[in-house]
């Protein structure tokens, strides 16, 4: 029988790690903020934290994800090197600090869109699936979670919510259980963008937060839907552009060998899992041994140990709930 | 001096000898046109089979045949992983080949290389290269723009920028994406620098390529291709592939791959080679090697005469 409690404290401990790292203004937060101009009306800006969206038009800004805490006052600057126009709306893509952590004082230097049915609401509505506002209002034990003028203000629980802004429909699609259980990816249909957060991450492999609701299965079918919704212009070439909640911008066919690179170590890790090996054995085995010069990391917040692991309680949490549903 | 530099040194040694005897004036030279692969002539008679890079160009080489190539152990695992299979995902199936790849590979390549000339002040900015495998086209920007920044989307063809040394171009590429080296799952990453050096003779273009990749390899991977001035060559658009359904059954998302220690041997068996000599490395990429694959060679010679030699059991 394996510790259940040094399980759940090692688990804790990640979460309270990722919380403390994500919250703090990492080297280039506080610095200078990238800018990207993507496809139609929308464009990256990179730096502040995880990745932002923004979406610019003749109405306004809509923003995907507000970076860290610290970076609002970078991240406002670079955004008004693309408009001078007020921000109306902004989007959550998950609970996490570095994505969340600006979410007040964005809000704040934008306004709600002229005739919004938004009342009470001074700033740009805020908006985000349920759970990331449950996460940040109610956070679990060792999570610090963040004060009311922070939270959301308009959240859903439904498994997709529409907007229609600057002449571009706009789909803010659910995907259970991912990353998170509060991930949203955000399709900008007219200009063929997806911002995906972090579900997708270039410069790590995919955090599963199984502390808040995240599970190898879900990671898998989110990147498995935005490949179904991606279409390239012609040969995996330009096409659906994805914007990741980390690192570079991509298009459909760097979403595959992502997705070809969680499903061959989930493969790796069920097939071990099925020979009754322990989590010692494989991580000894080195699952994702091709993929760690690429993805991994020794040391930080998200290590290639975690990452495994992650992989290995989620399934473990599978086969138990199969075993028992039978 | 470590084998790691040794293979820039040469590349660069027989870029410089290139150049030395037919020095120009200009510093700028003219490689605009079609340019095709030299076929083998025989008796008059021209051969489908081109000189070099056979097999990249062509049906494509064996699985498990790493032989020359710098491999470090990420890359031969990721290789040893590989299943051909996964060419048949409908979301892979019209994948242009990667730039670290094209120059050698794709039937060809059959290029047509045309300057880019500024509209409006006529400047020359670039070349454009058409012409290769599934339309991964390239442009050489020559107006000194800089490279992408991080977050920049990477690109099949990568993203090139030429500075002229006498009348040769040398081509730093960047930004590509996760590519291959041989059409055998070698991969080559997605932080991989390109390095070409341009050479026209008369008739003849002569492109060297070095290749520094951070994850996969443990040496420069340096290739040449010679490619002939074919202004009969007509290259045309690149054909655009609608993905079929090769799967039958299998979901979206299904992704075949060889299991962890999975054993690549027949490419050694049919050569009658030693299997650790197909297995890639720097050390393989040296003509010292030929030492070594001799000992090798003579000692499995002595195993399989030591087993005829043993009484059946």
């Amino acid at each position: 029988m394996r510790p259940v409690g040094t399980r759940r404290a090692v688990l804790l401990a990640a979460v309270v790690a990722l919380v403390l790292w994500a919250g703090t203004a990492r080297p280039g937060a506080q610095g200078q903020v990238e800018t990207l101009r993507v496809q139609g009306q929308v464009h990256l800006l990179a730096g502040a934290g995880g990745n932002v969206t923004a979406l610019v038009g003749p109405q306004g800004v809509l923003l995907v994800d507000a970076g860290s805490q610290g970076a609002t006052e970078p991240l406002l600057a670079a955004l008004r090197t693309i408009t001078p126009l007020p921000i109306h709306f902004l989007i959550n893509t998950s609970a996490d600090p570095d994505h969340v952590g600006g979410n007040a004082a964005i809000s704040q230097a934008g306004r709600p869109m002229p005739g919004w049915n938004g009342a009470g609401v001074s700033g740009a509505p805020v908006f985000a699936h349920e759970n990331v506002q449950r996460r940040m209002s109610a956070p679990g034990p060792g999570d610090p979670g963040f004060e009311a003028p922070f939270w959301p203000t308009s959240t859903f629980f439904t498994g997709k919510h529409t907007l229609h802004f600057n002449d571009e429909p706009i789909e803010l699609l659910w995907q259970q259980a991912a990353h998170s259980d509060a991930d949203l990816m955000i399709f900008f249909r007219r200009s063929d963008v997806i911002s995906a957060g972090d579900i997708v991450n270039m410069e790590s492999f995919p955090v599963i937060d199984l502390a808040r609701g995240g599970s190898i299965q879900g990671e898998l079918d989110a990147l498995n839907r935005i490949i179904d919704i991606a279409i390239p212009r012609m040969n995996q070439m330009d096409g659906t552009r994805i914007i990741p909640g980390h690192g570079r911008l991509c298009n459909e066919a760097d979403v595959v060998e992502y997705r070809d690179m969680v499903t061959v170590i989930r493969d790796r890790v069920q097939t071990l899992l099925a020979q009754g090996k322990t989590l010692e054995e494989v991580q000894a085995s080195r699952p994702a041994y091709e993929y760690e010069p690429v993805y991994g990391a020794e040391q930080g917040a998200w290590t290639t140990r975690m990452f495994v692991e992650a992989v290995y309680r989620s399934l473990e949490g599978e086969d138990a709930r199969s075993r028992a549903a039978r | 001096m470590s084998t790691r530099y040794r293979a820039g040194a040469c590349a660069l040694a027989l870029g410089a000898a290139m150049l030395l005897p037919a020095a120009p004036a200009s510093a700028q030279f003219d490689f605009s046109g079609e340019w095709v692969t030299p076929r083998a002539v025989i008796y008059g008679r021209t051969l489908s089979q081109q000189f070099e890079d056979g097999p990249d160009r062509a049906d494509g080489p064996e699985m498990g045949d790493y032989t020359g190539l710098p491999l470090n152990e990420f890359g031969r695992r990721k290789a040893d992983a590989w299943s051909a299979s996964v060419l048949a995902q409908p979301e892979r199936q019209g994948n242009p080949h990667p730039a670290q790849y094209s120059m050698r590979g794709g039937g060809g390549p059959n290029l047509r290389i045309t300057k880019v000339i500024d509209p409006v002040t006529s400047a020359w900015t670039g070349l454009r290269m058409d012409g290769f495998y599934n339309g991964g086209n390239r442009t050489i920007w020559l107006d000194g723009r800089p490279h992408p920044g991080q977050y920049a989307e990477h690109l099949w063809s990568g993203f090139s920028t030429g500075v002229w040394q006498g009348h040769m171009l040398k081509v730093t590429t960047t930004h590509m994406k996760l590519g291959f080296l041989r059409r055998n799952g070698v991969p080559s990453s997605s932080r991989t620098t390109m390095t070409e050096y341009f050479v026209r003779h008369g008739t003849y273009l002569t492109v060297i390529t070095i290749l520094e990749d951070p994850d996969y390899l443990e040496d420069y991977f340096v290739r040449d291709v010679t490619l002939r001035w074919a202004p009969e060559l007509v290259v045309g658009p690149p054909s655009i592939v609608d993905p079929s359904d090769e799967l039958g059954d299998k979901p979206l998302g299904w992704v075949p791959h060889n299991p962890p220690g999975t054993r690549h041997t027949e490419f050694a068996e049919r050569f009658g080679l030693p299997f650790e000599a197909t297995r890639g490395g720097a050390e393989t990429v040296y003509p010292e090697y030929q030492k070594t694959l001799a000992e090798l060679i003579a000692r499995d010679k002595a195993a399989r005469s030591r087993q005829a030699q043993e009484p059946a059991r």
